[in-house]
């Protein structure tokens, strides 16, 4: 068997965390900071690292894992290469996010909680984004892609197979 | 009547870099902020008339006169800037657009109410805005505005970006204090209310993004200026987050007191495709909903949307038209606030969850006929009997579609099918 390799901050990110430590009066109130670092480095949250979280904030590991499952932007669970967002609250859905939702599993055989069996893809549904006006709207990692249609979401999702990452558009003024 | 005052940037090209926003006018109240006495400024805020924009609509000025004036503990300001409120998208606008607007804000409230370190606590979701936002504070930093003796002044303000991680209850704000503190986003048991014990055991203030960007035109303009714009208890400007069945959807910002209708046709377009409007709603997915009747009949301001039985909420408005299931939308928000419900309180917790199952078997065409009462009745049970407003924020909205729709749903009930769509088919939402 492979011998595990213990999970520890790279240069940079321990860097980044000594930084973060000197923002906050308690060790405690770094952790959704430091739990974001090493979800940077490791792309999802193992019960290693939890603990490795843990001991460098003088923690219990029962509460850094309590922590890490209340939030949903944290995962414990592997993702895809591009883990998708789509948003299924109310504007999404009066704007059409249910019809996404149908296209992605027939088309494309992307299913919500599941990784496409090649990893690219990880579907979520997620609730409401914070961008209503160009509804229907889904993440893509950690960019937006907004007024989605069915060519649209075609167009992106060939694209990221093709390991292109979608582009963030800029901000309308209204 | 429209001015405006918070997004007057936003279609100012680069705006969030610190050069534009100075030649814009941008930190022009801080001169002034400094020739003023804290309690001045409290005052100054009161007379406005200011109040929050994240839903509750309690006066700013007075939130902060909580603050015990004493100096032997820190004291903090956490802005709200996790907006999660289904329909809300403003606050994004403010944090990519104008940044700095709100950094102004944030150095008028710490100096009001003598705080020197700021978290602004963005949702996790909001990466381009949580980058614009820190460039604006390193921006910032780098010439003396933010850190030790900000423009000269011998006062000192450090404020960092916090990051969420994907929390509607985190938006309440004392849930956003736990959360801050390294915990679950459980709300607290008030009082105590956050002005005494908030953040880290110490008085706090806890503001929306929105109410601190409004603080620059108050110092800058007067208090008069700010209170002579719309009604006897709503004063000044609200950032309107339009969304929905309409032609053009967006954040517009406008005065209190015009009709509501009105305002969204003239600043959309109406609803979409020519279609006729069915209901609007006005304060986010928390607030009960309005009839076409009562749309058209009400005006944008807190009292007349209490009035009418609903809340001015965060802004945002939601418009359904005419082919649009209201019992989806119960099925659709109910989900939601199970989804987020933080687990704590029995009648949130279990209740959300079975309107969940209630909406659903309704719009399934599996509905029976006592189900509408059931849903009132459990209505009735979760307002009042939790830690927090989720439960309620859940139960004011279900219980007016219930009671103004009732027929729709009713329809549901007889007909065993959605008059709508097809059943659902294929894929469903967990």
């Amino acid at each position: 068997m492979e011998q595990q390799r213990s999970f520890a901050f790279d240069e940079n990110n321990e860097r980044l965390f000594q930084d973060t430590l000197k923002r906050y009066p308690t060790k405690m109130a770094a952790l959704l900071p430091t739990l974001w670092l090493a979800m940077g480095q490791n792309g999802h949250l193992t019960n290693e690292i939890l603990e490795y979280v843990a001991g460098r904030l003088a923690l219990s590991p029962v509460h850094v894992y309590a922590v890490a499952e209340f939030y949903t932007m944290f995962h414990t669970e592997p993702v895809g290469r591009y883990h998708l967002q789509l948003c299924r609250n109310l504007s999404c859905t009066l704007c059409g996010s249910e019809d996404l939702l149908a296209h992605l599993a027939s088309h494309h055989r992307v299913f919500p909680g599941e990784i496409t069996r090649d990893g690219v893809f990880s579907l979520e549904l997620v609730e409401c984004l914070g961008s209503c006006g160009t509804a229907p709207v889904m993440r893509v990692n950690d960019v937006y892609c907004e007024s989605l249609t069915i060519e649209k979401l075609d167009r992106i999702i060939e694209g990221c197979r093709a390991g292109v990452d979608p582009e963030e558009e800029p901000m309308e003024i209204h | 009547m429209s001015k405006k005052i918070i997004s007057v940037n936003f279609d100012k090209p680069s705006a969030n870099k610190l050069s534009v926003y100075e030649e814009l006018g941008g930190y022009r109240s801080i001169g002034k902020l400094f020739r003023m006495n804290p309690s001045e400024v409290i005052e100054e805020v009161k007379k406005s008339g200011l109040r929050g924009r994240g839903g509750a609509g309690f006066s700013a000025g007075m939130k902060w006169s909580f603050v015990p004036k004493e100096m032997n503990r820190p004291k903090y300001l956490c802005v709200n800037a996790d907006e999660g409120e289904p329909g809300t998208f403003k606050d994004r606008k403010i944090l990519v657009l104008d940044p700095h607007r709100l950094i102004e804000g944030i150095i008028i409230c710490c100096w009001a109410v003598g705080i020197h370190a700021a978290y602004v606590y963005v949702r996790g979701e909001y990466d381009t805005p949580i980058r614009k936002l820190q460039e604006a504070i390193d921006e910032a930093y780098a010439k003396g505005y933010l850190g030790k003796h900000i423009f000269g002044s011998g006062f000192d303000l450090n404020v960092y970006v916090h990051r969420g991680a994907g929390a509607y209850i985190c938006g309440e704000e004392t849930g956003l204090i736990e959360s801050l503190e390294g915990k679950k986003g459980q709300p607290r048991p008030k009082p105590p209310y956050p002005a005494v014990i908030g953040l880290f055991g110490c008085p706090t203030v806890v503001n929306n993004v929105e109410t601190l960007s409004a603080l620059p035109f108050i110092i800058n303009e007067g208090w008069e200026a700010y209170a002579a714009l719309g009604t006897e208890k709503s004063k000044g400007t609200m950032l309107f987050s339009v969304s929905g069945m309409v032609e053009r959807p967006g954040v517009y910002e406008e005065v209190f007191g015009v009709n509501l209708w009105e305002f969204i046709e003239r600043v959309t377009g109406g609803v979409k495709g020519g279609r006729r409007l069915k209901a609007v709603i006005p304060g986010g997915s928390s607030s009960p909903i309005l009839t076409a009747d009562e749309a058209r009949a009400v005006s944008i301001d807190y009292e007349s949307i209490a009035a009418a039985g609903s809340m001015v909420g965060s802004g945002a408005i939601i418009v359904l038209s005419e082919d649009d299931c209201i019992v989806k939308a119960l099925r659709v928000i109910s989900r939601f606030y199970a989804h987020e419900s933080c687990g704590q309180c029995p009648p949130c917790r279990e209740g959300t969850f079975w309107l969940v199952r209630l909406a659903e078997r309704l719009e399934n065409g599996e509905g029976r006929p006592g189900d509408l009462d059931l849903i009132l009745d459990l209505c009735s049970n979760m307002m009042g009997t939790t830690v927090c407003v989720l439960s309620d924020a859940m139960a004011l909205p279900a219980r007016s579609y219930v009671q103004k729709f009732r027929e729709e749903f009713e329809r549901h009930i007889v007909d065993k099918r959605c008059p709508f769509s097809p059943a659902p088919n294929g894929v469903r939402a967990g």
